[in-house]
């Protein structure tokens, strides 16, 4: 009896037995005074739910009308030229886009080992008794605003990385052959790479908590069967857990990826808002987010506008499309352990 | 000792060293960035925040109409999206539970979930603030509650999937119809499972600054007229934080510490609920 | 004579007890389905009114789910299905345009493990009973008590009527959803192995009501103990694999089975 899975509403029922009026059994009272609020009731759970569908329409259908223009005006040179001249009208993104990609990309060097080797911390190495309130601690990140990372990033943070570790970035990888010019110029402390940084500290606790969570899940008993053959518990990771959980671990990392890729606060006060392209890490730069952030209130013609409403268009469809792969990946992992979501 | 065992044992401890000084760094970070967050907003919290509005550059102030409208529009947008996310959640884990509908919504809101607040701003300036012609507190609220709402909608789904079916069977035992069971049987047994994703989400849209920078703008006077720019704690932090000002700069940090408290006391507090309902 | 006919055997004793009591819920060739699973074969079975009839049969026999089509509680279940007829005062209730609200009004359940609501014990009892009918304040009071006292749970609640229903003990609990079955005055009270999950004290006491509401309700309860059904019912259907192997006086299946599988089961074979 308890091989019951799923539940529907007591009146949609199996193919011989339904509802609806009929001859109801003798000396039964008038069923209709329950029907009105019942309709209602089917109508505002079913359509709250039509409605979180019509939100994610409607966000991209308004953000391509708001950016038609933008497209229609500068075509592929919309993403594909760096000239961003707001006086002349000229709006090509790139620089925002390459922004971006490029402190997305930091974040995720950075992110990926780090919130790996916190899941391992917490799900086989720290004492059991402190693995929660580390757990909390590591959560906590996330709940941090973004703004506090964006002023913790411009005062604090931005100020280190150019009086301690740009000027050694400069002196050991700027003048490597090939590497070089990303890691040449000025140690100003606000650019992609103090962006990067900060972001990927911003999605350490995402990719952390799911990392640990899939880990948790890895079966005992095939962990126990390479203890059995005397394996380490880095060989264990390495050899069976990573590739037991990695379609959940990719999940998870592009989970952060979406974070990175979207957030807008704390990269627009460390980045600069620089419309140049410039091949070192260590310069200003911009972001999709940063110049919506920094510009959208200032925008006075009608481009201006479009331009930066197509940049969120394209934002949201690259999250979109991200973030997607990331429920998919997760979704595998749940299925394989016979988990339903 | 055999080579081999020596090499594997040193890729351990290597590899385990690694991972606590991973967690070291995450924790270092954390303790930095509250640390500085405490120490320079103590510096600059006095009675006057409370009392006084935000002030002209260059002049002392304080941030109560910020707070003032800051609270407001995260309690206007609890009362718009609490409803439509329980709602929806409710679909999900009760009569749609195993349709394509639920999957589908279930997929997207998790999307919605982690959406670029950025843009749902956005799509609230282009939904609300054009049409009327000027920027308002009930364009922040809407756009809020547009962030809201999916977090309120995972919460009550999974709170409500907790319910045993034994709960369903019994109260539809009595006859009951769907929306009494749901709302005097099911809402009370996933109370707290609720409570805890409008908690969360609060936690969420206190400290997001990018959806209102179009919505609600900000003002510098006070207003209690949700049709107007209404002032925020997070676009004032951001404003006077990129300012030259050091007045701004420590009203800033003011707010920022108040904020980062308030968020930072939210989450654990949830953690706690969450916590007391497992045991 | 013991048989090992397996169509199912119904006593002669039973049909003349049958023709005095008039029959309440009449099951005719039921068909029930999980999804692929068939869990009840062509099952035929009478039930008198106002008597108490047990059923009892292994675990996976179909028991459970005989009960659970009574009140059609399985249509929660979008892939669990019936055929077949089950008349319920002569109105077949598997038809279509039954309203199930109503139907369930008539046939109340009582299950396995309590099942009290997040909320008061004055709640539990008073709200699907105010939603049905228009009560004064003292009207609904009355009632809510009247259900306790018919539980035997008054004198142990009536001073925390406003204490949540979970800080009851489990036997408690299951008194309480007792009342709460019996407050809205239904016809027929189904009970799915109601004393499973209690103690022998709480057992006990379950079953001196159900002795107490003999004659007053229809009275079906599933049961995986033999004493049980042998101490409170009237009648006794015994389940195996799906079929109605026998039903008879409750006497008689216990004493002289007509089945070898009944005789089987009851002196321990199996089960």
């Amino acid at each position: 009896m308890s091989e019951m899975t799923s539940l529907a509403a007591p009146h949609d029922a199996a193919p011989v037995p339904t509802q609806e009026a009929g001859p109801a059994p003798a000396a039964s009272p008038p069923a209709s005074r329950a029907a009105l609020p019942e309709r209602l009731y089917g109508l505002a759970t079913a359509g709250a739910a039509w409605l979180v569908l019509l939100i994610l329409i409607a966000v991209t259908l308004s953000m391509a009308l708001g950016g038609k223009l933008a497209f229609q005006t500068f075509g592929l040179g919309f993403v594909t030229s760096a000239n961003w001249d707001v006086v002349n009208g000229q709006f090509g993104a790139f620089v925002p886009i390459y922004g971006t990609l490029v402190t997305s990309a930091i974040a995720l060097v950075i992110a990926v080992p780090v919130s790996i080797g916190i899941a391992l911390f917490l799900t086989d190495i720290a004492p059991v008794w402190s693995r929660q309130p580390i757990a909390v601690a590591i959560e906590l990140l996330a709940a941090v605003p973004s703004i506090i990372y964006g002023m913790w990033g411009l005062f604090l943070f931005a100020p280190f990385m150019a009086s301690h570790v740009e000027p050694w970035v400069n002196d050991t990888l700027g003048s490597l052959p090939l590497v070089g010019p990303l890691f040449a110029g000025p140690p100003i402390g606000i650019g992609m790479l103090t962006a990067g940084i900060v972001l990927g500290i911003m999605i350490v606790p995402f990719i952390a908590s799911v990392a640990r969570d899939v880990l948790n899940a890895v079966p005992a008993a095939l962990r126990e069967s390479a203890v059995a053959l005397g394996a380490t518990r880095w060989e264990i990771l390495r050899h069976v857990s990573l590739p037991y959980t990695r379609s959940a671990i990719v999940g998870a990392i592009f989970l952060g990826l979406g974070r990175a890729l979207g957030e807008t606060m704390a990269v627009t006060f460390v980045l600069g808002n620089a419309h140049d392209l410039s091949a070192s890490l260590l310069m200003p730069s911009n972001s999709i987010a940063a110049a919506i952030a920094n510009e959208f209130t200032e925008a006075d013609t009608e481009l201006y506008r479009s331009s930066l409403i197509a940049l969120a268009f394209l934002l949201f469809i690259v999250t979109f499309i991200v973030l997607s792969l990331a429920k998919l990946m997760l979704a595998r992992m749940d299925r394989s352990l016979g988990r339903t979501h | 000792m055999n080579w081999t065992l020596f090499r594997r044992r040193l890729a351990d401890r290597i590899a385990l060293v690694c991972a606590a000084l991973a967690t070291a760094f995450g924790l270092f970070f954390l303790a930095w960035i509250l640390w500085t967050t405490f120490a320079n907003g103590a510096a600059a919290i006095s009675p006057r925040l409370f009392t006084e509005m935000t002030p002209p550059p260059g002049a002392d102030g304080g941030l109560l109409n910020a707070f003032y409208g800051s609270a407001v529009m995260i309690v206007l947008a609890i009362a718009i999206g609490t409803p439509i996310g329980l709602a929806a959640g409710t679909y999900l884990a009760e009569q749609g539970r195993h349709t394509r509908l639920a999957s589908a919504v279930r997929f997207v809101n998790d999307i919605l979930l982690s959406a670029p607040s950025i843009v749902l701003g956005l799509f609230i300036y282009e939904l609300v603030v054009v049409p009327s012609g000027h920027f308002s507190g009930y364009a922040g609220s809407l756009a809020l509650a547009l962030i809201l709402v999916p977090v309120v909608v995972r919460t009550s789904d999974e709170a409500l999937r907790l319910v045993p079916d034994r709960m369903r069977e019994a109260a539809f035992a009595l006859g009951l119809p769907r929306w009494k069971v749901s709302l005097q049987v099911l809402y009370k047994a996933a109370r707290s499972g609720v409570i805890t994703g409008v908690l969360l989400g609060v936690a969420r849209i206190s400290g997001e600054t990018a959806p209102l920078l179009f919505t609600a703008l900000n003002n510098q006077f006070w207003s209690a007229d949700m049709n107007a720019p209404l002032a925020n704690v997070p676009v004032v932090i951001f404003q006077y934080a990129m300012s030259p000002y050091d007045q701004w700069h420590a009203l800033a940090w003011a707010g920022a510490l108040i904020l980062t408290v308030f968020v930072l006391v939210l989450s654990l507090l949830v953690r706690l609920v969450a916590r007391g309902r497992h045991s | 004579m013991i048989t090992t006919d397996t169509r199912p055997h119904f006593g002669t004793d039973a049909a003349q007890g049958l023709a005095a009591a008039p029959i309440k819920i009449d099951v005719r060739h039921l068909d029930f389905h999980y999804g692929q699973t068939q869990a009840l074969h062509g099952v035929n079975l009478a039930i008198p009114a106002l008597a108490v009839t047990a059923i009892i049969g292994p675990s996976g026999c179909g028991k459970s789910t005989l009960l659970r089509t009574l009140n059609r509680i399985y249509a929660l279940y979008p892939e669990q299905r019936a055929e077949g007829e089950i008349l319920v005062d002569g109105h077949n209730i598997l038809a279509r345009g039954t309203d199930l609200a109503d139907l369930r009004r008539r046939v109340g359940m009582v299950f396995q493990k309590p099942t009290p609501f997040a909320s008061t014990i004055r709640a539990n009892i008073g709200f699907a009973l105010s939603f049905y009918e228009k009560l004064s304040k003292s009207e609904l009071a009355d009632r809510i008590e009247d259900a306790l006292r018919q539980a035997a749970l008054w004198d142990e609640v009536k001073d925390k009527l406003d204490q949540s229903a979970l800080s009851l003990s489990g036997g408690q609990q299951q008194r309480l959803c007792i009342a709460r079955t019996i407050a809205v005055r239904p016809e027929i009270v189904l009970f799915d192995e109601p004393t499973s999950a209690l103690d022998p004290i709480s057992t006990a006491r379950i079953e001196e009501l159900l002795q107490e509401l003999r004659g007053r309700y229809t009275i079906v309860i599933v049961t995986h103990n033999m004493q049980q059904a042998a101490r409170v019912s009237d009648k006794t259907a015994f389940f195996h694999l799906g079929e109605l192997v026998e039903f008879d006086e409750t006497s008689r299946i216990f004493t002289s089975p007509a089945v070898s599988r009944t005789q089987d089961y009851i002196t321990g074979r199996y089960g």
